[in-house]
């Protein structure tokens, strides 16, 4: 099972990127060897949430790390069975430490509106 | 000739504009009133029309049939919407993303994919003040307000001068609404905002290869940068209109600026005049 933490940067000194879909960077981290793998984030115009999870998906990701996530996301990844933590705050390795440490929450509903799926 | 009135910033006067705009010119001539700002039409509130049709707008939406479905994901990978994905063994379709475009249909290797049609809205005609009244309106809930705008558009009526209240912003609803217009008459506030967002609206016109007029709302407040701007651009500025407490009131309870004031007829008549010039 890798983790996914959304950030700014290409590494985990980068601070979380709060918005899911349009992420600057994936970072695809195995949570045992702590091995990890940048993905650059090329969302489209529209749909960048339902994109990014279906990365998520293809990428088998067990659970994504994140400030938030919008109605679409949030359904893609819960219809994938991939875990979403929001809030996520600092830095990646930040991130990865609380999540390994259980101190980070789920969620039960999406966390933010949804952006690019409106003035269409 | 179609008259769009238009605005990058929202609450500028563009409906304050098209609607003294249409009674000043149908006092001369035959006009159409279509108020295209479908997510929040308000124009009715002015000219209070009669309808008398109703026609339901959809939009085409894929119907996947999950026995055939074989899963291959090519769909996805067509959409350029995002509208579909392939989940957990699941094929999820997104309505509010879908453009209706077909795409997925077409490439569906196992001809899984037909279609249903999904209501967006209606386009309601009827007649105000004895001119032809068209209007869209986007059900609550749905986010698409183009095909509304396409289907509201095919009921202009070429012999006349239709005026198009737009809707605000520069996004697609804006766009569809300018494209194919004869004139985009821009209409602003002397502010930093007003700046911004009439330079957005003016490269959206530009684009489009529409000709641009600007008039200036709330005359009286900001600054002077938005003058500057248009005459730095060559854009003319047909008409300022001040910053009033009586016109604010009379947009309140709906009554149009110029059956308020009616000394306000020979300027709109002027504007009219004028923004045809530039869009000859």
């Amino acid at each position: 099972m890798k983790l996914c933490i959304t950030a700014k940067g290409k590494d985990l000194e980068s601070l979380v990127d709060p918005h899911f879909g349009r992420a600057r960077y994936f970072l695809l981290v195995d949570p045992q060897t702590l091995a990890a793998r940048t993905i650059e984030n090329a969302p489209s115009a529209h749909g960048a949430g339902v994109q990014a999870s279906q990365l998520m998906a293809d990428q088998d990701v067990g659970a994504v790390l994140t400030g938030s996530v919008g109605p679409n996301a949030y359904q893609s990844l819960n219809a994938a069975g991939i875990a979403i933590h929001i809030g996520t705050v600092g830095t990646a390795r930040d991130a990865l430490a609380a999540y390994l440490s259980g101190t980070l929450a789920t969620v039960a509903g999406p966390s933010s509106q949804g952006h690019g799926g409106g003035r269409s | 000739m179609i008259i769009a009135v238009a605005s990058g910033k929202g609450g500028t006067g563009k409906t304050t504009v098209a609607v003294n705009l249409a009674l000043a010119l149908s006092t001369t001539e035959s006009v159409q009133f279509v108020d295209c700002d479908v997510e929040a039409p308000n124009a009715h509130l002015f000219l209070d029309p009669q309808f008398n049709t109703a026609d339901v707008v959809s939009k085409r939406l894929p119907d996947i049939d999950s026995a055939t479905c074989t899963q291959c994901g090519a769909c996805v990978e067509a959409c350029e919407f995002n509208a579909l994905a392939l989940m957990g063994g699941r094929m999820l379709r997104y309505d509010s993303l879908c453009h209706g475009c077909g795409r997925c249909g077409l490439v569906c290797p196992a001809g899984a994919i037909g279609e249903t049609s999904h209501q967006l809205g209606c386009v309601e005609t009827g007649r105000s003040r004895g001119f032809p009244f068209a209007r869209g309106v986007l059900h609550v809930g749905e986010t698409m307000a183009t095909p509304i705008i396409h289907a509201l558009k095919k009921e202009i009526d070429a012999s006349a001068t239709a005026i198009l209240d737009a809707p605000p912003g520069t996004a697609c609803p804006m766009i569809a609404t300018l494209h194919g217009a004869d004139v985009a008459l821009l209409v602003t506030e002397p502010t930093l905002f007003g700046l911004h967002d009439l330079n957005a609206a003016v490269d959206v016109a530009r684009t489009l290869e529409v000709p641009i007029a600007v008039v200036i709302n709330r005359a009286g407040i900001g600054d002077h940068q938005v003058a500057a701007y248009c005459q730095e651009q060559s854009i003319p500025i047909l008409a300022t209109i001040p910053y009033d407490r009586s016109i604010a009131q009379a947009y309140a309870i709906g009554t149009p600026l110029i059956d308020a004031v009616p000394s306000w007829k020979a300027h709109f008549l002027e504007m009219a005049a004028r923004v045809k010039e530039v869009a000859a």
